[in-house]
């Protein structure tokens, strides 16, 4: 097996190893839809949720949580302890590419997104009836470019940090407004119309409008889908020109 | 042919300067010391060497390459063992050899280094669980696991036990022994006196010595210590006026004379005379660590 490949599969592993990591990425979402499931009328569509049937919701907050998980708390703290640690700088001292190492560390958790994203929508259709995403390709579309955006983001945070720690509670600074303004909260049909058109150009607001349109079976606004690419271009343009590998 | 030559290497961070015009030459199959006191600039220099960091000014040839611009062929062919690296969270020790093997073109028989680096009982264990000694030495095996020509290693004993320091020594030698150029860096004296060929001294960015070791100790003034426990009323004071003698101290009950040339027969004959009996005589010859001292004009904090 050549580098790239070794170093993803050497990831797949360590990454499995942390247990908790691995049960919050792909719990969270599932137990979500199970806990929400199960309220009676939830399966029915919501008018005060754009006419989206409650689980859906759920199912499709399940899909966004995973992605901001990953990209604003796991990225950060791998990242920051990585180069803390010397491991980065260990690895710059091989033949292999110091890119080589990170590309193999996205690819592991943009597996784990679309695994966890899978099992959310498994069970929300074997359990609870939820229907398939409508429009699969958009769909899939929604979360690849709500993964690019959040990473590149979460890769920014990791960039411009001195520490582990600030990379850490920045990333958690910037967690909570994102969850809060795409409406994991309280959906956003519920906020005033400002707190609406923020969080549309939020990268996770986004995300989950265009993840929620798309399984509805509408065409997700073009708006989400460029307001998540700019995000992923700018964070990730700075972040590489700003990341330091010691 | 040299495997490293260094020519006014030059490198400041911010308002330190961390190297000031360092030149050397390193040869095929030689092991070379850097040694010096914390910030003298060894590990950047030898920073620069592996091409992991670029010099203000300065050239450097390693194995006939220019580490900054031939980086990635130059990596292929050295190994480095740094302080202050990691290696991940929760990877095992046979993971972490099969992992690095997998970056070169022609990886060595990771079994075999975890035989020869006394590694194969720990192979399932995770290097986060490893002793200090065990750690120490999965580095060691992780340079050499490129099978390169030359290896950097930097304070490679620090924080092992004396056995373990032993034990390391002799496999750095059997490496040697295999063919490999070693650059080793440390600010133990014992272990550049036991391993190194020639030794450069870092001090304050520059070089201010560079030889074999017993080269270094000769450099310096050739003074020896005569040390003894008198048996009987001694009053010391009478050895300081004999030829030769530099110096006379004494604690609790034993008398350290230092000097040069044949003084310590001019002590023992003026100590029979005295009816003094001198117990358990020892003459000391100078460590490299008195040469350092001699060298530099301080000692090695540790």
């Amino acid at each position: 097996m050549n580098g790239f490949g070794k170093l993803a599969f050497v990831e797949t592993k360590l990454f499995l190893r942390e247990r908790v990591a691995v049960a919050a990425l792909l719990g969270i979402p599932v137990a979500l839809v199970i806990g929400f499931g199960m309220i009676p009328g939830f399966g029915k569509p919501d008018k005060t949720l754009s006419g989206q049937i409650g689980t859906e919701y759920i199912a499709s907050l399940g899909v966004a949580i995973v992605i901001v998980m990953l990209g604003l708390n796991g990225i950060p703290a791998v990242m920051g302890i990585y180069r803390e640690k010397g491991v980065l700088r260990r690895l710059s001292a091989t033949p292999v590419r110091p890119a080589t190492v990170l590309l193999a560390k996205m690819l592991v958790w943009l597996v784990t997104v679309l695994v966890s994203v899978t099992l959310v929508i498994t069970i929300s259709r074997l359990a609870f009836h939820v229907p398939m995403p409508v429009q699969p390709g958009w769909f899939v579309l929604s979360v690849v470019l709500g993964v690019a955006a959040l990473f590149a983001l979460g890769m920014f945070v990791a960039a411009v940090t001195p520490t582990s720690r600030a990379a850490i509670g920045i990333g958690w600074l910037l967690f909570f407004p994102n969850m809060f303004l795409a409406g994991v909260y309280i959906p956003t049909e519920q906020m005033s119309h400002t707190l609406q058109v923020i969080g549309d150009y939020a990268p996770l607001g986004a995300a989950l409008h265009a993840v929620r349109q798309s399984w509805m079976g509408q065409d997700p606004r073009p708006l989400y889908l460029g307001i998540m690419a700019a995000w992923a271009v700018a964070a990730g343009l700075a972040a590489a020109r700003f990341f330091r590998w010691e | 042919m040299a495997v490293i030559e260094v020519r006014n290497l030059a490198k400041r961070y911010g308002e330190q300067l961390a190297l000031d015009g360092v030149s050397f030459t390193v040869g095929q199959g030689e092991i070379f010391g850097i040694l010096g006191p914390n910030g003298a600039g060894k590990t950047t220099a030898v920073e620069c060497m592996a091409g992991l960091r670029r010099p203000d000014s300065g050239s450097t040839r390693v194995l006939g390459l220019d580490p900054q611009a031939d980086g990635q062929a130059l990596r292929e062919r050295v190994g480095v063992q740094l302080q202050e690296t990691h290696l991940q969270d929760k990877i095992k020790v046979w993971e972490a050899l099969d992992l690095y093997a997998s970056f070169y073109r022609r990886p060595a028989d990771w079994n075999r280094l975890l035989e020869t680096w006394g590694l194969a009982s720990k192979r399932n264990a995770l290097v986060s669980k490893l002793s200090g000694g065990q750690r120490q030495r999965l580095f060691i095996a992780l340079a050499l696991v490129g099978q390169p020509e030359l290896v950097f290693l930097d304070e490679l004993t620090s924080g092992l036990d004396p056995q373990a320091r032993r034990l390391t020594w002799d496999l750095v030698k059997q490496v040697r022994g295999s063919g490999v150029t070693v650059v080793l860096v440390s600010h133990f004296m014992d272990e550049a006196e036991e391993l190194c060929d020639r030794v450069a001294i870092f001090d304050r960015g520059r070089i201010t010595a560079l030889d074999s070791p017993a080269g270094l100790i000769d450099s310096t003034e050739a003074t020896h210590r005569l040390v003894f426990r008198p048996v009987g009323e001694l009053d010391e004071s009478v050895l300081a006026g004999l030829p030769g003698v530099t110096g006379v101290s004494r604690e609790g009950g034993r008398v350290t004379v230092t000097g040069t040339g044949d003084f310590a027969s001019a002590v023992t004959s003026e100590l029979a005379r005295k009816h003094v009996l001198a117990a358990g005589p020892r003459i000391e010859g100078r460590t490299l660590d008195e040469a350092y001292v001699a060298l530099t004009g301080h000692t090695l904090e540790v």
